[in-house]
């Protein structure tokens, strides 16, 4: 993203109406996307009979966080379901990254026969949902003693994270100069060599960009699979978990709020550093395809 | 560049692990699909080959109209993102104070794991208790309370609605990177001229962001088409099979029901469609790029 191509000239002043309409555009497009979110925070905040009590009010009486104590006890696997998510969700990305970047460096500096054809097949991988293939992968993950594991929740996914993972880290390594690669050739490093010592130092603010993505993909990703593969309570993930909240005769709507919000904290707190890194990254790697 | 063997070894050896883990975990379960729909496969030990007779069995009148429902949910779905996310990339782009903090705001649908959003928007469409419902009364637009999942066409249209929510703030984002890749002078050439704020976006915004809209509707297509989460959490396809898509049917037959082989039909059948967004998607790459150099 150009920085200069977001800074005010002439052109942009708006007259007091244009400004009023677009505040209030920002504020309808904005509402939409954060309704569930103020909802669900005052739901959490509602005590159950409140909840369950016509008409509807908006705004809850004597609100309390008491839904915030009370969910661990209602539910008190709750914090291993957080474990288990972030736990699927690192080893995941981590593997991605490990397969990603040298295919990413790969595909940025070499063009060999071929490899165009595998990267259009890479991208066409990512437009394949597990959900097509969930028959076979529930055999091969039966037939490999997977079932009921976190291996199970994580073998299957890191293969829909992986192309996307390299078209973003391949348009960020495509911009670093070749000319370093020939200079350390012509200092006699070895191909190896420079990858390693020369290539990924440069590369790391990309590399970091896509380990965050990667990481929230799969962090969403966990339900299909959770679902289908796991149904062990000790290994539930947390989008699975919530459904713990989902009592014999009602929904624990308030408890179910206030642990999704717990659940979505550090996701929250990941995009409140890192948006302005995030925001140039994705859009770097979306723009040139 | 340098091209030798050597580094031609190379540049193989660091795709390999990519190749072969993609090759085991997507191409052999494709394959394996296929193989699987010709057969009557179930949880029982014994498989027999049964040749088309999965297919003859799907193709009734129920599958027909489950195949055009995906279609017309799909279609909606996202036309209402690429609608509501150029206006969102168009309203972040204007110059005002606060914008930066505006673009963050646009993301928690996107970063929040889906199941969670998905269980807020579960209820908001409480029709006792929901809030749209709820507001709706307080308003008096509606006499009594409204339970959108609870019938067919309000399902079918609130589980798009919660769909486009959670596409829209990547697109937007999209978008918006689209239009600030636009050279800022075409817009002051323009100004000079005296064309209006209207006539700028008509003339040149839209135009210049045209490839980016192409791309990002044909991306957004199929992820749409392969949408599951949303449509099983919040109706499971019902009220009585009125928000089933073909993911969810196919779901239902093969995990739901253990019947594999109908399952595996039914899932060859979507990665034909698939395919054919996935040609279509290259070509309409290919002539963009093609246009971009001439």
């Amino acid at each position: 993203m150009a920085r200069d191509n977001d800074t005010r000239t002439m052109i942009d002043r708006y007259t007091w109406w244009e400004t009023v309409l677009i505040y209030l555009g920002i504020f309808v497009f904005l509402f939409f996307l954060l309704s569930p979110f103020i909802e669900g925070f005052l739901v959490s905040l509602k005590p159950l009979a409140q909840l369950f009590s016509s008409p509807y009010r908006f705004w809850p009486e004597n609100g309390s966080f008491a839904a915030y104590v009370s969910m661990w006890e209602s539910v008190p696997g709750f914090a291993r379901y957080i474990f288990n998510s972030f736990l699927i969700s690192t080893v995941a990305t981590t593997l991605v990254l490990l397969l990603v970047v040298p295919a990413a460096y790969a595909f940025a500096r070499f063009d060999f026969r071929g490899m165009g054809l595998v990267l259009a097949a890479f991208l066409a991988v990512s437009m394949f949902s597990g959900a097509v293939l969930l028959i076979p992968l529930f055999r091969l993950m039966r037939t490999l003693g997977l079932l009921n594991t976190y291996f199970a929740m994580i073998v299957p996914g890191v293969a829909f994270l992986i192309p996307s993972a390299i078209w973003l880290l391949r348009t960020y390594m495509m911009r670093i100069p070749t000319e370093l690669n020939e200079a350390a050739y012509m200092d006699g490093a070895s191909q190896f060599y420079t990858f390693r010592r020369v290539i990924l130092p440069i590369a790391m603010p990309g590399i970091i960009v896509v380990a965050i993505v990667t990481f929230i993909g799969a962090y969403s990703q966990q339900f299909i699979f959770a679902l289908t593969f796991n149904s062990k309570t000790e290994y539930m993930p947390l989008p699975v978990g919530l459904f713990a909240y989902f009592g014999k005769q009602e929904v624990i709507w308030n408890e179910l709020m206030a642990a999704s919000f717990v659940g979505i904290a550090p996701a929250l707190i990941i995009i409140f550093f890192l948006q302005r890194h995030l925001v140039g990254g994705l859009t770097a790697g979306a723009i040139k395809q | 560049m340098i091209k030798n063997r050597s580094s031609m070894i190379f540049a193989w050896a660091l795709l390999a692990p990519a190749i072969i883990y993609v090759t085991i975990i997507v191409a052999w379960p494709l394959i394996e699909t296929f193989r699987l729909s010709f057969t009557d496969a179930s949880l029982k030990k014994l498989t027999n080959y049964v040749g088309w007779r999965n297919y003859t069995k799907i193709f009734n009148d129920t599958f027909l109209t489950v195949i055009l429902r995906t279609f017309t949910w799909t279609f909606f779905s996202v036309l209402l993102k690429m609608v509501i996310g150029t206006c969102g990339a168009v309203l972040l782009n204007a110059a005002v104070p606060g914008r930066h903090l505006f673009r963050i705001l646009t993301m928690p649908p996107w970063i929040v794991p889906m199941a969670i959003g998905i269980f807020m928007w579960g209820w908001m469409y409480n029709g006792q208790f929901g809030m749209i419902s709820g507001l709706l009364q307080r308003f008096g637009l509606v006499d009594g309370p409204v339970a959108f999942l609870a019938y067919g066409s309000s399902a079918y249209w609130a589980t798009i609605v919660t769909d486009v929510w959670i596409g829209v703030p990547m697109v937007t984002i999209y978008f918006l990177a689209a239009i600030q890749s636009i050279p800022k002078d075409l817009y002051e050439a323009a100004w000079t001229d005296g064309a209006s704020r209207w006539m700028r976006f008509r003339r040149i915004t839209l135009p210049l962001m045209a490839p980016a809209i192409i791309t990002m509707s044909m991306l957004s297509l199929i992820a749409t088409f392969n949408s599951f989460d949303i449509i099983w959490i919040l109706t499971r396809g019902g009220p009585s099979g009125q928000t089933t898509t073909m993911i969810i049917d196919t779901y239902q037959t093969a995990i739901g029901s253990k019947k594999y082989g109908e399952g595996a039909a039914r899932a060859v059948v979507i990665c034909i469609f698939l395919s054919l967004f996935c040609i279509a998607y290259f070509r309409v790459t290919r002539r963009l790029a093609a246009t971009e150099k001439a």
